[in-house]
C-alpha cells in the first residue's frame, strides 16, 4: 500500500470515528460513558438507573425544534 | 474554485428563477442551494465571525472552565454540529416548504436560499456565540439582562405560546395522515409497544446501548410497517385501527397528557432516540434519492395563487409564503437550541460558526429537498390532495373538476389509482402537507429502490416518519411547558412548582394539553381543513420569536461598539418585522374571510343569523379566539422591538453605561496546547 493510500484510508477511519462519536453523543451513550467514569462505577442496570434519573429532569426540559 | 463555486451557483439561480413555461430538473435547486450555502458559509459567515462577533480562539468556553462532565463538556466540533443538527431539524423544514409549494417552487426556493443565509444562519450562529460567551445562558435569562425585564416576560410568553401552537398545529397534521388510514394508524399505534419495549431493553437487558436499541427499535418499526399493509387489508383488524379526525384527535389528546405524566425512561427517552434514528436515517434517503433519481419539477415557477386564493392556505406570496416555509429559512425556536445544551459543549469560540451557521445551512438544504418532494408531483395531484373540501367540494369527482378549472390536469380516476398505489383508500382532501411530502418521497425513492411495486410501503414509511416526528415533539413539548408552567406557578404557590410533586404534573399537564388540544379541536373541526388557520398562527408566532432573538443580538452588538455591523442582524430584524406584522394584520382584520379571522367570524355569524346551524357559535368562537392570540402576540413583540431600540438609542448616545454582560475572559488551555 503506498503512502497516498494509507492516509485516504486514514482519513476515512477518521470520519467514521468522528460519525460514531457523533451519533454517540447524539443518542446519550458518551454522556452514560461519562457518568460512569465520574462515578466509578461499572456498567449495570442499576448504574443506568442512576444515569437516568440524573439526566431525566435534563432531558425532559429540552425543547424539540419544529 | 469559489469562482467557480460563484458562477455555477449564478446559472442555477438564473436557471429557477427565470425559465418559463418549461420543466426543470430538481439538480438545479440542489446546485444554487449547495452553491449558496458554501458561499453563504465561507465569506458572509467567515465576515461576521471576524468583524463582527470577533472571535477568540485564545478565549476559553464555558465547556472548558466549568467542565464538569454533565451539563458542559469540551466535544469535537463535527458532535457538537451532529448533536446540534439533530436538534434542530423537526417538521418544520418539510411540512413548511410543501405548503408553500402551492405559490409554485419559485417563492419559497429563494426565500429559504436567501432568508438561510443572511437570516437563519446568522441568527443561530450569533445566539449560540453570545451564550457561549455568557456560560450557556438561555435566550430568555439573556433577552431579560440584555433588553430589560420586559423583555425577559416577553420572550417567557413567546415561548409558551410557541410551543402550544406548535404542537396543537402539528398534531393536527398527523391527525390529516392518519385519518381513514388504518395501515398509517396501526404503524404509528405499534411505535408505542416498541419504546416501551425499548425502555426495558436499555433499563434491564443492555444498559446504555442507546444506538444498539434504536437500531433493533428501528427493525421493529419497519416490520410493523409491513405488517400494516396486512392489517389494512384484512376487513376485522382494519376496522380498529380506523379512524375519523376527531377520533384521533381525542386519542392523541389523551397520549399527549399519559406521555407528559409518564416516567421520562419509560416513554419519551425511547421514544426520542427512535424518532431521531429514523429522522437522520430518512433525510439521509431522501438526500441521496434525490441526488440518484434528479427527478424533473412538475409545478409551475409561479402559479395563479400568488395572488393570495390558493386552496392550500389563503394569502399572497408577500407576506405569506416567508412566514410558512418558517424553519426552513429562519426559526425563533432555534435561538432556544443555541442557547441551550449546544453552548455547554462548544470546545472553542471559533467552532461556534461551523454549529451555528452550518447546521441551520443543513436545516435549509433538508427543507429544499422536501420542496423538491412537492414539487415532483403534477401539480392536480397536489393540489387535490393538499385542498379541502371546503375549497375544492367534497366528492371526488366535484374536488378534480375544480382543480381542472384552475388549469391544473387531474382526474378522480387517477387520483384513485395514486390512492391504490400508496394503500389508502383516497388522497383527496388531505391537508396538512405530511400526504403530499409522503405521496412526492414514495414517487423519488421509487424511482430509486424498487420501482411502483414498493411505493405503498415508501408512503407508509414516510408517514410514519413524519408522525413519529411529530408525537416526538408533542410529548416532548408538553413536558417543556408543563415544566415552564410549573416555574412560573411555584412564584404564586411554592408546592406547585415542584416538579415531582403529582398534583402539580397532573395539573399543569392538563393544562399545557387543554390548551393545544383546544388548537388541534378547532382544526379538525375546521370546514377549510383547519392548517388554513393554525399553520400561518404557527409561522406567525415563530418568527415573532426570532424577532425577539434579533432584537436580543441587535442589542448585543450595538453594546459591543460594533453599532456599525449592526445591519447584520439589524436587517433580518426588520424584514422581519415587516412580514410577521403585515401578516398578523391580515390573518386578524382582512376583509376576506378566508384570510381575516374577524371577516370568517363575521360571515359565520350572519349565516347563523340567517339559519340557525348547530355549531357555529363555536367556530366564531374560535376565529375570535385566533384573532386575540394573534394580535396579543403582535402586542408583546412589539412592545420588546421598541424597548430594544430605546436600549440602542440610549447606548448609541451615550446616555446610558454600557455594560455588556459576558463572563470574564480566561485564556484556553486548549489554545495554548495547539500552540506547544
Amino acid at each position: 500500500m503506498n503512502h497516498r493510500q494509507i492516509t485516504r484510508r486514514g482519513r476515512i477511519v477518521r470520519a467514521l470515528l468522528l460519525l460514531r462519536g457523533a451519533l454517540r453523543e447524539i443518542f446519550d451513550e458518551s454522556a452514560y460513558a461519562r457518568f460512569l467514569t465520574r462515578q466509578h462505577v461499572p456498567s449495570s442496570p442499576a448504574a443506568y438507573r442512576a444515569f437516568l434519573r440524573e439526566c431525566g429532569i435534563r432531558k425532559a426540559r429540552q425543547a424539540r425544534c419544529c | 474554485m469559489w469562482v467557480v463555486i460563484a458562477g455555477l451557483g449564478a446559472l442555477a439561480t438564473a436557471t429557477i428563477a427565470l425559465r418559463r413555461g418549461e420543466l426543470i430538473n430538481a439538480m438545479w435547486l440542489v446546485v444554487a442551494a449547495l452553491a449558496s450555502f458554501a458561499l453563504g458559509y465561507r465569506f458572509y459567515g467567515s465576515f461576521v465571525a471576524a468583524k463582527v462577533l470577533a472571535l477568540d480562539p485564545s478565549r476559553a468556553t464555558p465547556a472548558e472552565r466549568l467542565d464538569n462532565g454533565r451539563d458542559f463538556v469540551p466535544t469535537n466540533k463535527w458532535v457538537v454540529f451532529g448533536h446540534h443538527f439533530a436538534a434542530i431539524a423537526g417538521p418544520g423544514p418539510l411540512v413548511g416548504p410543501v405548503l408553500a409549494a402551492q405559490f409554485g417552487y419559485l417563492p419559497g426556493t429563494l426565500w429559504i436560499l436567501a432568508g438561510a443565509v443572511f437570516g437563519g444562519c446568522v441568527q443561530d450562529f450569533v445566539i449560540l456565540l453570545f451564550s457561549v460567551r455568557r456560560d450557556g445562558k438561555s435566550m430568555t435569562e439573556m433577552a431579560r439582562e440584555e433588553i430589560g425585564r420586559l423583555g425577559g416576560f416577553v420572550a417567557y410568553i413567546a415561548v409558551i405560546s410557541i410551543i402550544v401552537i406548535l404542537l396543537g398545529a402539528t398534531a393536527l397534521i398527523v391527525v390529516n395522515a392518519l385519518k381513514s388510514s388504518p395501515w398509517g394508524t396501526f404503524t404509528i399505534a405499534m411505535t408505542v409497544p416498541i419504546a416501551l419495549l425499548m425502555g426495558f431493553y436499555l433499563r434491564r437487558l443492555r444498559p446504555g446501548k442507546v444506538l444498539e436499541s434504536s437500531a433493533v427499535g428501528f427493525v421493529l418499526v419497519m416490520l410493523a410497517i409491513l405488517a400494516g399493509k396486512w392489517v389494512s387489508q384484512d376487513p376485522t383488524f382494519a376496522r380498529y385501527f380506523t379512524f375519523a379526525a376527531p377520533t384521533l384527535a381525542m386519542l392523541i389528546i389523551i397520549y399527549g397528557f399519559a406521555a407528559s405524566a409518564m416516567p421520562v425512561w419509560l416513554l419519551l427517552a425511547p421514544r426520542d432516540y427512535l424518532s431521531t434514528f429514523v429522522k437522520l436515517g430518512t433525510i439521509a434517503l431522501l438526500v441521496i434519492g434525490i441526488l440518484a433519481v434528479r427527478p424533473v419539477l412538475q409545478m409551475p415557477a409561479l402559479t395563479r395563487f400568488v395572488d393570495g386564493t390558493g386552496p392550500v392556505f389563503a394569502g399572497s406570496v408577500f407576506p405569506f409564503a416567508f412566514i410558512t416555509i418558517a424553519c426552513g429559512a429562519i426559526s425563533g425556536f432555534h435561538s432556544l437550541i443555541s442557547s441551550g445544551t449546544t453552548p455547554k459543549l462548544i470546545r472553542r469560540e471559533t467552532e461556534t460558526r461551523l454549529v451555528g451557521y452550518g447546521a441551520m445551512m443543513a436545516e435549509a438544504t433538508v427543507a429544499i429537498m422536501a420542496t423538491i418532494a412537492a414539487c415532483v408531483l403534477q401539480p392536480g395531484t397536489y393540489f387535490a390532495i393538499n385542498s379541502p373540501a371546503g375549497v375544492v367540494g367534497q366528492t371526488a369527482e366535484a374536488a378534480a373538476s375544480t382543480i381542472r378549472n384552475w388549469g391544473f390536469p387531474v382526474t378522480s380516476a387517477e387520483m384513485q389509482s395514486l390512492a391504490h398505489a400508496v394503500g389508502e383508500q383516497t388522497l383527496f382532501n388531505r391537508t396538512g402537507g405530511a400526504p403530499a411530502f409522503a405521496v412526492g418521497m414514495a414517487h423519488i425513492f421509487s424511482r430509486s429502490l424498487g420501482g411502483d411495486a414498493v411505493m405503498a410501503i415508501w408512503y407508509h414509511f414516510a408517514i410514519m416518519f413524519e408522525a413519529l416526528f411529530i408525537l416526538t415533539i408533542l410529548d416532548a413539548g408538553t413536558r417543556v411547558g408543563r415544566f415552564m408552567l410549573q416555574d412560573a406557578l411555584g412564584h404564586i404557590w411554592r408546592p406547585l412548582g415542584r416538579t415531582s410533586w403529582y398534583p402539580s404534573i397532573l395539573s399543569t399537564s392538563a393544562m399545557i394539553v387543554a390548551a393545544w388540544g383546544y388548537f388541534l379541536w378547532q382544526g379538525v373541526k375546521d370546514p377549510l381543513g383547519g392548517i388554513n388557520s393554525l399553520w400561518p398562527l404557527f409561522g406567525i408566532a415563530n418568527q415573532l420569536l426570532a424577532t425577539v432573538a434579533l432584537c436580543v443580538a441587535t442589542t448585543i452588538i450595538i453594546k459591543m461598539g460594533k453599532a456599525k455591523y449592526a445591519a447584520v442582524t439589524l436587517v433580518p430584524l426588520a424584514w422581519l418585522v415587516s412580514v410577521t406584522f403585515t401578516a398578523a394584520w391580515h390573518k386578524v382584520l382582512d376583509p376576506n374571510p378566508r384570510i381575516g379571522f374577524l371577516a370568517h367570524a363575521r360571515q359565520l355569524a350572519a349565516r347563523a343569523a340567517a339559519n340557525s346551524m348547530p355549531g357555529l357559535s363555536r367556530l366564531i368562537l374560535n376565529d375570535r379566539l385566533d384573532a386575540m392570540v394573534t394580535g396579543a402576540l403582535v402586542g408583546l413583540v412589539a412592545l420588546i422591538v421598541v424597548e430594544s431600540v430605546l436600549v440602542w438609542g440610549r447606548v448609541l448616545s451615550g446616555r446610558n453605561r454600557v455594560e455588556v454582560r459576558e463572563a470574564p475572559f480566561v485564556a484556553s488551555r486548549f489554545a495554548a496546547e495547539e500552540q506547544a
